[in-house]
C-alpha cells in the first residue's frame, strides 16, 4: 500500500522570497467555456524557480514539524517499551539463574535465594489445560460460523463472540469463583476454566478469518467429487487452516499466561512446594506470584517476583515472535 | 495580457484530420526557440488544402517550450521503464502522447511533476527542464511543481466531501481565501460542469456520474489556476458522451494551459492535439524500454510519419 | 447429502448404504459438535452475565440505584457506594484516553504515512509488542520505576506549573493515585488503538491521495484533508475498544491507584475503579453483604463494557467501515 503520498521530506534550502511576491495572481473575470476565451495572464512567479512561492513556505514548515510530532511519537511508544523490558532485566538480573528456574522458593519467605520453579510449573498446566479446553470450542464454533450458520445466525454469533471478547477478565474471574469455588475450594481447574472463556473468543474469531481464506475452490472441488461434508472439512479445510489456528493459538496463549485478575480468586492460596494436579487445589502459577510479591513489599520478595516477570515477560515476546513468524510464513505459502 | 485570439477557422470537410486551430499573432515573451527572422510577429505559414481551404499549422514557431526534456531514462529498480526521451512542449498547446500499453507513457507524464517520487525503486537520468529549471534539482520543492504542474487522472478521484468542497480544498491550502465562492464557479464553469452542479454544491461528489465526476476532478486542477494540465488518459473510463465533453472542454482549457496528454486512443489524439508524440515499446539490446519514435505535428504524424513504426500504429497494423 | 448419494450410487447395495449412513452420521456428528460448541460459547455469555446478577442482587435490593451516587464505602459498617469508583473509573479512563488518543493517531501516522517501509516493518510490530506486556508485570513496574519518578520530578512539576488547575491542585505525596493509573492505562490503550489506526491509514485509496497530492499540498495537507476523514469512523471504532481496555483493567489500577475511598478533584490523590476495587478486596471480603456489593461493583462494570462494545460495533457498522481484526 502507498506509504508517502507526497514523498520523501525534501531539502528546500532557504532562498530570499522572490520580488514577484505573493503567489495570487489577479483573476481575469468569470470565463465563458467557449472558443473566443482569454489566454492566460503572463505571471512571472510561473517561470521562476521552482522554490516554495507564497504560503509554501510555512506550510511545508507546519507539515515538517507534525512529521517530527509523529515521529517522536513513534519513538516514545518505542522507548517505553525498552524502558519497560530493561526495567524488568535488570532488576531481575542478581536472581536469574538455572536453580531460580528450577527450585522452590524459600520457606520463610523473607528469606533469600530460591526459586520459582513451582509457578513456572503451575502455570504451564493451567494454561496448558485451558488451552485443551479452548481450542476445540473455538475451532469448532469458528466452523459453525463458516460452515452451517446462516447469515443472520452468523452475525448474531459473531456479536457473542465480541461481547464475550469485551469482557472485563475480572468479571469473568468472579463468574468462575461463583461457579465452582464456591462451597468447595480454589483450584487449578477453576483458573484453567476462566482462562478458557478468555481465550476462546480470540481463537474462534482468529480460526475464522483463517477459514474464510480457504479457497472456495477447494470446497467447491470437493464437493464436485462427492465427498461429504465432514470429510471435507477433515480432509480439505482443516489442513489447509492449520497454520492460521496454530497462530491463534500461540497467540492466545501468551495472552492468557499473564492474565492475573481471574487467578487472584481462583488460584491464589498456595504452598510453596511444586503441584501439579488442577483438580486437587490451586497451582502456584506466575501472574499472581508477582502480584502478591508486589503487594507485599518485601525486597528479597520483590527480587524473585522481577525474576519471574523476566521468564513470563521473555516468554511472551518470544511467543509474539513465533507467531509472527508463523503467519508471515503461511502467508507467503498461500 | 496577449491580444486575444482571433476567431476559430471553419473545418475543412476533406481534411482527414479535424481540428481547431489557432493563430497566434504576437511573439511571446520568452522564447526558447528561434524568433523570426525578420523580428516581427510570426505567423504561422498557411497552407492550401485540397478543399481550397485555408489550414493553418499549429506550428511551434514562436512558442515558448515549457518544457524541455533532455535524455531522459526512467528506471524503476533495474529495470528501465523509458530511455532516451527528447522532445519540447510548448506553450499553450494540447501535446498528445500516444503509443501501446506499457510502453511508458504514463510512467513519462507523472515524471513531468514528480507523482513517482513516492515509488519507492524510481530514479531518473537527464534532466526535465521546466521553464529552463530542472525540476529534480536539489533546491526544488515537489509541492511547488505540482502546484504549477496539475494533473488528472485516468479514473475520477473525487475526494468524499461535498462538490464545493471538492474544488475548494485546494485553493483553501493555498490561503486564496477571498472569493472562494467566486473561484469554485469559474472552474466549475471552465470545466463545463457548472450548470449541471449549481443548485447541488453542498451535495456528496460522489454522487455524480463518471464523467460529471471527472470534469470535476478538471475543475478542482483548474481552481488553483496551474501552468500546466497534465491528462493521464481522462477519458478512458468514460462513455462516449462524456467523453465527447471532455474533449471539447480541452479546446478551451488550452486557451490558459498548456495541456499535455496520454491517451491510446489514436482518433482521440488526432481530435484533439495540435502536436502528438509516439512511444513504443524498444526491445533490442535484451531490454524492454518505452522509447520516443516520433514527435511532430498531428497532422504531419497522421498523414506523413516519417518513422515505420509510427506509420505502421497510426495505420493499425499494430498496437 | 445429494453429493454422498452421488458417489454412493456407483457402487453395491450393501457398500451404498454403508457409505451413506456413515457420511450422514459423520456430517451429523459434526453440525452436532460446532453447534454445541457454539451453543457452549452463548450459554458461558448469558451464565456469566446472570451470575453477575445473581451475585449482587442482595446489594442490589439493599442500596439500590442509590449505589451509582453514594460514594461512602465502610464494609464495618455495612454502607456500600459505588460512587468513588465510578468517578474513579471515568477519570482514569478519560486521561487514559485523552493521552492516548492523539499519541495513538501520530503514531499510527507515522508508521503508515512517514516512516519508509523497511523502518516500519520494525517499530511496527516493536508498538503492538507493547500491548503483549502483561498488565501485572506493568503495574509492577509502575510501582517500583514510575511511581517514584512521578513523585519526585513530574507531580511536582506539574503541581508548581499548572497547580491553579484543580486536577493538579493537591501536592503529591506518594507517587500513587489516579494520575499514574491513568499513565498505566495509556501505555495499554495507545498501541490498541495504534495498530487498529495504522492499518486503516494503510488501507486509505492511493488515489485518493495521489489526487490531494496532485493539486499541490502538503502531506500534512493531505493527511488532515483526505487521509484522516476518511478514516475517522475506524479511528472512532478502534478508541472504543482502547476504552474498554482501559475500563476493565483491574490489576495494573490496583497497584497503583492507592485503593482511595473518597472523591478528591486532584488527579494526585488516591482513589479507586470498579475493576481495581473488586480486585482489591474480594478476598478479603468480610460479610455477605460486602461480597454481593462487590458483585453489584462488577455489575456495572459489566454494563458499561457492553455498551461500549455495542458502541464500538455501531460506529463501525453504520459508518460503512472495514473492521479490521478485534
Amino acid at each position: 500500500m502507498m506509504n508517502d503520498p507526497v514523498g520523501r521530506p525534501q531539502d528546500v534550502t532557504d532562498l530570499p522570497p522572490e520580488a514577484g511576491g505573493s503567489f495570487e495572481r489577479s483573476l481575469p473575470g468569470v470565463q465563458e467555456p467557449d472558443s473566443s476565451g482569454m489566454s492566460a495572464s503572463d505571471l512571472p512567479d510561473l517561470s521562476g524557480p521552482l522554490t516554495p512561492s507564497g504560503n509554501l513556505r510555512r506550510r511545508q514548515l507546519v507539515s515538517r514539524l507534525f512529521e517530527a510530532a509523529q515521529t517522536a511519537s513513534a519513538l516514545l511508544a518505542v522507548a517505553v517499551l525498552g524502558l519497560v523490558i530493561y526495567s524488568v532485566t535488570a532488576r531481575a538480573a542478581s536472581v536469574l539463574s538455572l536453580s531460580f528456574l528450577t527450585h522452590d522458593p524459600p520457606l520463610v519467605s523473607g528469606e533469600s535465594g530460591g526459586g520459582i520453579a513451582p509457578a513456572i510449573l503451575g502455570t504451564i498446566v493451567i494454561v496448558a489445560l485451558a488451552t485443551v479446553i479452548a481450542m476445540p470450542i473455538g475451532v469448532l464454533s469458528a466452523l459453525y460460523l463458516t460452515e452451517f450458520a446462516s447469515p443472520w445466525t452468523a452475525r448474531a454469533f459473531r456479536l457473542v463472540l465480541d461481547l464475550l471478547n469485551g469482557l472485563p477478565t475480572i468479571v469473568v474471574g468472579l463468574f468462575v469463583f461463583g461457579l465452582l469455588v464456591v462451597g468447595h475450594h480454589q483450584s487449578g481447574f477453576a483458573a484453567s476454566v476462566a482462562l478458557a472463556i478468555i481465550m476462546l473468543p480470540l481463537i474462534a474469531r482468529a480460526t475464522q478469518e483463517t477459514l474464510l481464506l480457504v479457497p472456495a475452490g477447494m470446497r467447491e472441488a470437493a464437493d464436485a467429487l462427492g465427498v461429504s461434508r465432514w470429510r471435507t472439512v477433515r480432509g480439505v479445510v482443516l489442513p489447509a487452516a492449520r497454520g492460521g489456528i496454530l497462530t491463534a493459538t500461540v497467540l492466545s496463549v501468551a495472552r492468557a499466561a499473564g492474565e492475573t485478575a481471574p487467578l487472584i480468586f481462583l488460584s491464589s492460596i498456595y504452598g510453596n512446594t511444586i503441584s501439579l494436579n488442577p483438580f486437587s487445589g490451586a497451582l502456584p502459577n506466575i501472574p499472581v506470584y508477582i502480584f502478591t510479591s508486589s503487594e507485599a513489599a518485601e525486597a528479597n520478595g520483590f527480587a524473585r517476583a522481577w525474576g519471574a516477570a523476566f521468564v513470563l515477560l521473555a516468554f511472551i515476546l518470544f511467543a509474539n515472535i513465533v507467531s509472527r513468524t508463523l503467519s508471515r510464513r503461511s502467508a507467503l505459502s498461500r | 495580457m496577449r491580444p486575444p485570439d482571433s476567431g476559430d477557422l471553419p473545418d475543412d470537410g476533406a481534411s482527414s484530420v479535424r481540428r481547431r486551430v489557432r493563430i497566434h499573432a504576437a511573439p511571446l515573451a520568452h522564447q526558447a526557440t528561434q524568433p523570426a527572422a525578420n523580428g516581427r510577429a510570426v505567423d504561422a505559414a498557411p497552407l492550401v488544402g485540397p478543399g481550397g481551404a485555408i489550414e493553418r499549422r499549429a506550428s511551434t514557431q514562436g512558442r515558448e517550450a515549457i518544457f524541455d526534456v533532455k535524455d531522459v531514462s526512467i528506471f524503476y529498480g533495474s529495470s528501465e521503464a523509458v530511455s532516451g526521451i527528447n522532445m519540447q512542449i510548448h506553450r499553450n498547446l494540447v501535446t498528445a502522447i500516444i503509443g501501446p500499453s506499457g510502453c511508458g507513457k504514463t510512467t513519462f507524464l507523472r515524471s513531468l511533476n514528480r507523482m513517482n517520487d513516492s515509488v519507492p525503486s524510481f530514479r531518473i537520468d537527464g534532466r526535465i527542464l521546466y521553464h529552463g529549471h530542472d525540476i529534480y534539482g536539489s533546491e526544488v520543492d515537489r509541492v511547488e511543481v505540482r502546484r504549477r504542474i496539475g494533473m488528472v487522472f485516468q479514473r475520477p478521484n473525487p475526494f468524499p466531501k461535498s462538490i464545493y468542497d471538492n474544488i475548494a480544498w485546494a485553493p483553501r491550502n493555498l490561503k486564496m481565501k477571498d472569493g472562494l465562492d467566486e473561484r469554485v464557479e469559474r472552474a466549475l464553469r471552465s470545466a463545463a460542469l457548472w450548470d449541471e452542479v449549481k443548485d447541488r454544491l453542498n451535495q456528496s461528489a460522489l454522487g455524480l456520474s463518471g464523467g460529471q465526476q471527472q470534469r470535476l476532478c478538471i475543475a478542482r486542477a483548474i481552481a488553483i489556476e496551474p501552468d500546466v494540465l497534465l491528462l493521464d488518459e481522462p477519458a478512458s473510463a468514460l462513455d462516449p458522451v462524456a467523453t465527447a465533453s471532455i474533449e471539447e472542454l480541452m479546446q478551451t482549457l488550452k486557451n490558459r494551459y498548456t495541456i499535455v496528454i496520454v491517451t491510446h486512443n489514436m482518433q482521440q489524439a488526432a481530435r484533439v492535439a495540435e502536436r502528438t508524440a509516439f512511444f513504443s515499446l524498444d526491445v533490442s539490446a535484451g531490454k524492454r524500454s518505452g522509447v520516443l519514435v516520433e514527435y511532430d505535428d498531428t497532422e504531419v504524424m497522421f498523414t506523413q510519419p516519417a518513422d515505420r513504426r509510427t506509420s505502421d500504429y497510426v495505420t493499425g497494423r499494430f498496437g | 447429502m445429494s453429493s454422498s448419494t452421488r458417489l454412493a450410487g456407483a457402487l453395491p447395495g450393501n457398500a451404498r448404504s454403508r457409505v451413506r449412513l456413515g457420511d450422514r452420521i459423520g456430517d451429523g456428528v459434526l453440525y452436532g459438535l460446532c453447534l454445541g460448541a457454539a451453543l457452549l460459547a452463548l450459554l458461558a455469555l448469558a451464565l456469566i452475565v446472570y451470575k453477575v446478577i445473581a451475585g449482587a442482587s442482595p446489594s442490589v435490593s439493599r442500596f439500590g440505584l442509590g449505589f451509582l451516587t453514594h460514594s461512602t464505602w465502610e464494609p464495618n459498617f455495612g454502607i456500600f457506594g459505588a460512587g468513588t469508583f465510578i468517578y474513579g473509573t471515568a477519570v482514569t479512563s478519560l486521561v487514559a484516553l485523552v493521552l492516548a488518543v492523539p499519541l495513538a493517531i501520530s503514531i499510527a501516522l507515522y508508521l503508515s504515512m512517514v516512516a519508509p517501509r523497511r523502518v516500519s516493518a520494525i517499530i511496527g510490530p516493536l508498538v503492538e509488542m507493547l500491548a503483549a506486556i502483561p498488565s501485572v508485570i506493568l503495574g509492577f513496574w509502575g510501582i517500583i520505576v514510575l511511581a517514584p519518578f512521578l513523585q519526585a520530578h513530574l507531580e511536582p512539576f506539574l503541581h508548581s506549573v499548572l497547580g491553579f488547575l484543580p486536577i493538579f491542585g493537591s501536592t503529591p505525596t506518594t507517587g500513587t493515585g489516579l494520575f499514574i493509573a491513568g499513565l498505566i492505562l495509556t501505555i495499554m490503550v495507545v498501541p490498541i488503538i495504534a495498530s487498529l489506526s495504522r492499518d486503516l491509514f494503510l488501507s486509505v485509496p492511493r488515489e485518493l491521495q495521489e489526487g490531494g497530492a496532485a493539486l499541490g499540498a502538503t502531506r500534512w495537507e493531505v493527511i488532515r484533508g483526505v487521509v484522516l476523514p476518511s478514516s475517522a469512523s475506524g479511528v472512532a471504532a478502534a478508541t472504543c475498544l482502547g476504552l474498554g481496555r482501559a475500563l476493565g483493567e483491574a490489576i495494573a489500577v490496583t497497584q497503583v491507584v492507592g485503593a482511595g475511598n473518597a472523591i478528591h478533584a486532584s488527579l494526585f490523590q488516591t482513589g479507586d475503579t470498579l475493576a481495581s476495587r473488586i480486585a482489591d478486596q474480594f478476598q478479603g471480603a468480610t460479610s455477605a453483604l460486602h461480597i454481593a456489593s462487590l458483585f453489584y461493583l462488577g455489575l456495572i462494570l459489566l454494563v458499561i463494557e457492553l455498551l461500549v462494545n455495542v458502541a464500538a460495533q455501531w460506529i463501525a457498522r453504520h459508518f460503512d467501515v472495514r473492521r479490521v481484526g478485534s
